[in-house]
């Protein structure tokens, strides 16, 4: 499972990276040369988004890859095939990050089964919390893979208790309030509530939302085991092409 | 958070976990105001005072005549302060963010009724204020736009995905997660994640409660069919709320647009292209392909063009408790054309969908009976999208006159 893979990782690292792209965005060749860039940059594991039409945990980066992705003809029967040939190709876990209707519209547990036989290890599902996910949770558990829940800094302690119950893998530490690829304030207030994180569960802590450079991720470093690059680098792909992810990459740690 | 919020198998709260509290803190105020009788009777006082509650049920008699069938009735929510029965959801809630000491509110808005209605009451209660809205809605209703903003509301256009109602629901919770602190989400219509449907449809229920007490003192009986529009379904939510254990048939009648055939509509619950599913945190019949990607919808009016429908008339249609039925743009104009000459009654073009089945079921009926058509909202607002589907020469002549003007 995840979770061993990622504490055995983070015995030589002082902290692990997980990056993330939207499937089908720019388009398919520039994906699997951006996650080449990064498997190779050293990434220790990644999301990929399958795009939804609603995306609305994510801010307008994010959401403009989504609709961008959909406008070309991206199919979620396409994404899963991409999924499929990345977990074949390279030697770092995938996971994927998607909606919930996205699921629930091939079967939960058609889609789970799928994304375990194509090795994939695990699914973010910003919009289904673990009241709501019933038959998602067993069929992860029956197909060995991880769901992985959110922590937020408005969740209450019995609550991020109760997350930890049902989460495996690692815990998804959202880093403030609204939505993907804005700005955080990387302060005292963050540190206090990754300790509030910490004494929650035993999982490995991921950071995500904001994080965006070495300053970021050397903050995070001793706080969290994994910082998470997302929008950072769609960005950094619009500006200035795939050929720059590798060195930004490796330019964070 | 518990699972709840359900009605069969529809609704629920499928919620990012940043807002879970504010969901919990909203579920609990809506909670204690409903157990609480003084909650109701502020409620009701402010809607008598504010806005023009209780609304008149109005006969129908020249349409009664021209059909030779059931009496129509008319329950005249476009009496309601701002002119739709939005009014009465957002007022409500504009108590209950008082009692949760909150500062902001936003809302999202289609035809722009429901904006226009919260710009109102945060101008009334000194809130600050900003209204997401599909750019496409923007440009087709226009006039409520100024009218926001001149109540001091920000009105903030939408130009992702298909930039209409959808779209600005989706932007307004994005602001809400960045800005639950001071803000309150004032959500339009009787969907979204629990207790919106809920609550929602409990706000909108006065105009049923006092519908039926109005046909009843006026008729000595009830209704044989109650009909209403359905976009979100908060108008029909409020008006079949007092019949609902009644032996009263309920009509939905949602936008067939082009034609169901099309694929150009807003029919979730009386076409083949609907299909349950999950999106904007709440579990219903919503317009998408076989992948779960939503799809466009196309409607004459902009209040019932939306993409998913209220949990609770997904409910009440599996139940078989009501029927739903679709009426073309085509329909619409024709529907509001013969009420406006018939009657001197404007309805919004949305309420005019109700009008549709009404007339077609009306000549079959029994004089004896009657029926009541929501009219949810009045057609003022519409002067732009109406003239043109009139083909009015004087009007368009008119817009000429005055962009010339407004050039030099």
């Amino acid at each position: 499972m995840l979770e061993t893979y990622l504490k055995e990782r983070r015995k030589g690292k002082d902290i692990l990276l997980m990056t993330h792209i939207v499937a089908g965005y720019p388009d398919w060749d520039a994906c699997s040369d951006m996650v080449a860039a990064m498997v190779d940059a050293g990434v220790d594991l990644m999301e990929l988004q399958i795009p939804f039409s609603e995306p609305i945990a994510d801010g307008p980066v994010i959401l403009k890859a989504n609709q961008e992705a959909l406008e070309r003809g991206v199919t979620v029967a396409r994404c899963l095939e991409f999924g499929r040939e990345m977990a074949r190709r390279h030697d770092i876990p995938f996971l994927y990050m998607t909606y919930y209707n996205i699921l629930l519209r091939r079967g939960v547990a058609a889609f789970v089964h799928e994304m375990a036989d194509a090795g994939i290890r695990g699914a973010i599902v910003p919009d289904l919390p673990p009241e709501e996910g019933e038959e998602y949770l067993s069929a992860m558990a029956e197909n060995g893979c991880d769901p992985i829940f959110i922590f937020s800094p408005t969740t209450s302690d019995e609550r991020l208790r109760y997350l930890s119950s049902v989460a495996s893998g690692f815990v998804y530490c959202v880093a403030r309030k609204g939505v993907t690829g804005m700005d955080t304030r990387f302060s005292d207030e963050l540190g206090a509530y990754l300790g509030r994180c910490r004494r929650a569960t035993d999982l490995p802590l991921a950071l995500g939302f904001g994080v965006k450079d070495k300053t970021d991720v050397d903050f995070l470093t001793g706080k969290a085991d994994i910082a998470v690059i997302g929008t950072q680098t769609l960005r950094l792909v619009e500006e200035q092409g795939v050929a720059a992810v590798g060195d930004f990459i490796r330019g964070l740690r | 958070m518990n699972k709840k919020g359900y009605f069969a198998d529809f609704g629920g709260a499928f919620l990012p976990e940043i807002l879970v509290a504010t969901f919990d803190e909203l579920t609990a105020a809506y909670e204690s105001a409903k157990a609480d009788p003084a909650f109701w009777q502020e409620y009701e006082n402010l809607m008598s005072s504010y806005s023009c509650r209780p609304t008149p049920l109005t006969l129908a008699e020249n349409l009664t005549r021209h059909f030779g069938g059931a009496r129509i009735y008319v329950k005249r929510e476009d009496l309601n302060h701002t002119g739709a029965h939005k009014a009465n959801n957002v007022m409500g809630q504009g108590l209950l963010v008082k009692r949760m000491g909150k500062k902001r509110v936003i809302a999202e808005t289609g035809a722009g009724q429901h904006g226009v209605a919260t710009a109102t009451m945060a101008a009334r209660f000194g809130f600050d204020c900003t209204i997401y809205m599909g750019e496409v809605d923007v440009e087709r209703q226009r006039p409520n736009v100024f009218w926001m903003e001149q109540l001091g509301a920000e009105v903030v256009p939408v130009k992702d995905g298909t930039r209409i109602l959808k779209d600005a629901i989706n932007e307004a919770f994005r602001d809400w997660v960045s800005n639950m602190d001071n803000t309150h989400y004032v959500l339009g219509t009787a969907c979204g994640p629990h207790p919106f449907p809920e609550m929602v449809a409990w706000f909108q229920s006065i105009i049923g409660r006092e519908a039926r007490a109005q046909v009843l003192e006026r008729e000595g009986k009830l209704p044989r069919r109650i009909y209403a529009c359905v976009g979100g379904g908060s108008n029909a939510m409020g008006i079949f709320g007092g019949f609902m254990d009644d032996p009263v048939e309920l009509v939905g009648v949602e936008a067939g647009g082009r034609g169901l055939d099309t694929g150009a509509h807003a029919s979730r619950l009386c076409s083949d292209d609907a299909a349950i599913g999950v999106a904007q945190g709440y579990k219903t019949y919503f317009l998408q392909n076989a992948e779960g990607q939503m799809q466009e919808t196309h409607s004459i009016a902009a209040g019932l063009d939306y993409v998913g429908v209220s949990p609770i008339l997904s409910h009440l249609r599996e139940e078989g408790r009501a029927r739903f039925t679709a009426a073309t743009d085509r329909e619409v104009v024709a529907a509001m054309r013969l009420t406006i000459r018939k009657e001197g009654l404007i309805p919004a073009l949305e309420s005019a969908h109700a009008f549709v089945q009404a007339f077609k079921d009306a000549p079959d009926m029994s004089p004896e009976d009657c029926l009541i058509i929501n009219q949810s909202g009045r057609g003022d607002k519409d002067i732009f999208t109406v003239a043109d589907a009139f083909e009015d020469p004087g009007w368009r002549e008119f817009i000429i006159r005055k962009a010339e003007q407004y050039q030099t």
